[in-house]
């Protein structure tokens, strides 16, 4: 079977620094995987080379046989890279969501101006979204007025809208209040349930281990190991991953 | 008589103001949106350099070369127009550094996530960063129109029939200095209020945005 995702020899460079030095691997289709590492071990910055929102010093990148980022050998501009970012959907950090647009004109807006559905369509579709992540009891509520907890299931919503082929999770609890993680915990989970293709970098480490398929440790810009999520949490190989996995409690 | 002679002034200054006030936004957001947006060195340079020169030369001095200077090398503006223009082209430098400063305030992730959801960097600045950027600006921008209804009365040096051109013919006249000059601020106030209002109407209308 052909994977979904595949990344080979994935750099990025900022000027000297070399933040990622070689990344390889893939992701089949309705895989879940959970990126895990200290900071500054690139974990982010490999999420964000796969939409090209960092452009990647060296490698390739495939998603469903086609190569992402570049034609003919030349880096795709912005305008040309948008219809292969509308076939991921990202959520951030720090959620991300449009201020001067309404909780369902957040999710409805890039289905009708990207993919051209009437506004009424968009709208329902939007509603839809906010089901799946029980935000439609704040429809019509703005950005502003919600939990960060609430404004991340929006922000998961808005992703899910455009319908994408993967989901990138880029640690969507990090910025949470403890209390607020479980709810979006909560919807990740149901979304993994029903099959979706998901990366995400995380620090819930008990998350990683319940919900993904395979777990990447990463530090210094390489992968350090990979392995059924389990396994690898519950019994590292390397001494690494042994030592990251023992500072943080779990 | 006096009061008749300063409303039609007032009609010229009204008008003058709006006019300017347009050309100076419109020149200003296309200044901003290329310098904040564009790719080209030599351009950013080249609106860098306006910005600078158009705000510290002083005003009058600028409409002195566009009236007189112009008129000097055959080209004939009547005042009403070169008030407009000049002032236009000074609040075009003005406006853009509202614009710029209004885009660069908006975090990074903004934009990002218009594009992460498939959005063109155009998409991305008219539906996404533009209603945020404005918002941002529309203090900055209420304080330049009132300031830029204030200082069309220096277009009078340049013999443009608004307030303060008819209030030194009356002078001239009259003799009554001060119930004119008095009339006059009373005229400026009468009509600069109703422009407070407006803009104060339209920052709770679409005031700036909780992040």
């Amino acid at each position: 079977m052909n994977p979904l995702l595949s990344v080979t020899g994935l750099t990025k460079s900022y000027g000297a620094v070399e933040v990622l030095k070689g990344i390889d691997f893939e992701v089949a289709a309705g895989e879940k995987i959970a990126l895990i590492g200290p900071s500054g071990s690139g974990k982010s910055t490999c999420l964000r080379c796969l939409n090209f929102l960092e452009k990647p010093s060296g490698g390739e990148i495939h998603l469903d046989g086609e190569r992402i980022g570049m034609r003919l050998d030349r880096p795709m501009s912005d305008r040309q890279l948008a219809p292969q970012r509308a076939e991921m959907g990202m959520v951030f950090q720090l959620f991300n969501l449009w201020p001067h647009l309404s909780v369902t004109e957040n999710v409805a807006i890039a289905a009708r101006k990207v993919r051209g559905l009437s506004a009424e369509e968009a709208r329902e579709l939007a509603l839809d979204m906010l089901a799946k992540v029980h935000m439609t009891h704040r429809a019509n509520a703005s950005p502003a007025e919600l939990s960060g907890g609430q404004q991340q299931r929006v922000a998961i919503a808005r992703a899910l809208a455009q319908k994408p082929k993967l989901m990138l999770f880029d640690e969507p609890t990090s910025a949470l209040d403890p209390e607020l993680v479980h709810e979006v915990l909560k919807v990740m989970e149901e979304l993994a349930a029903e099959g979706r293709t998901m990366l995400i970098v995380t620090h819930e480490i008990a998350f990683a281990r319940d919900i993904a398929d395979r777990v990447l440790f990463l530090d210094g810009g390489r992968i350090v190991e990979q392995g059924s999520a389990r396994e690898l949490i519950l019994s590292p190989r390397e001494p690494r991953t042994q030592a990251f996995l023992r500072q943080i409690r779990h | 008589m006096i009061l008749e002679g300063l409303f039609a002034g007032a009609g010229v200054t009204i008008a003058v103001t709006l006019a300017s006030l347009l050309f100076s936004i419109l020149l200003g957001f296309s200044l901003a949106l290329v310098r904040q947006f564009g790719k080209n060195r030599v351009l950013h340079a080249l609106i860098d350099t306006y910005c600078e020169v158009m705000r510290n030369i002083p005003a009058l001095t600028q409409l002195f070369i566009l009236y007189f200077g112009l008129a000097s090398i055959g080209f004939r503006l009547s005042s009403i127009p070169a008030a407009i223009l000049g002032l236009g082209l000074i609040g075009g430098a003005i406006t853009c550094d509202l614009f710029r400063a209004g885009f660069a305030a908006l975090p990074k992730g903004q934009a990002e996530a218009a594009l992460a959801v498939g959005f063109t960097p155009y998409r991305t600045i008219v539906d996404i960063l533009t209603p945020q950027a404005m918002r941002i600006a529309l203090p900055s921008l209420g304080n330049y129109a009132v300031q830029l209804l204030k200082d069309t009365s220096i277009v009078s040096a340049i013999a443009a029939p608004e307030i303060m051109f008819y209030a030194r013919s009356l002078v001239t006249s009259s003799f009554q200095t001060t119930l004119i000059y008095t009339t006059v601020a009373v005229l400026y106030l009468a009509l600069a209020l109703p422009l407070m209002w407006a803009i104060r109407m339209l920052e709770t209308r679409y005031g700036r945005l909780k992040t």
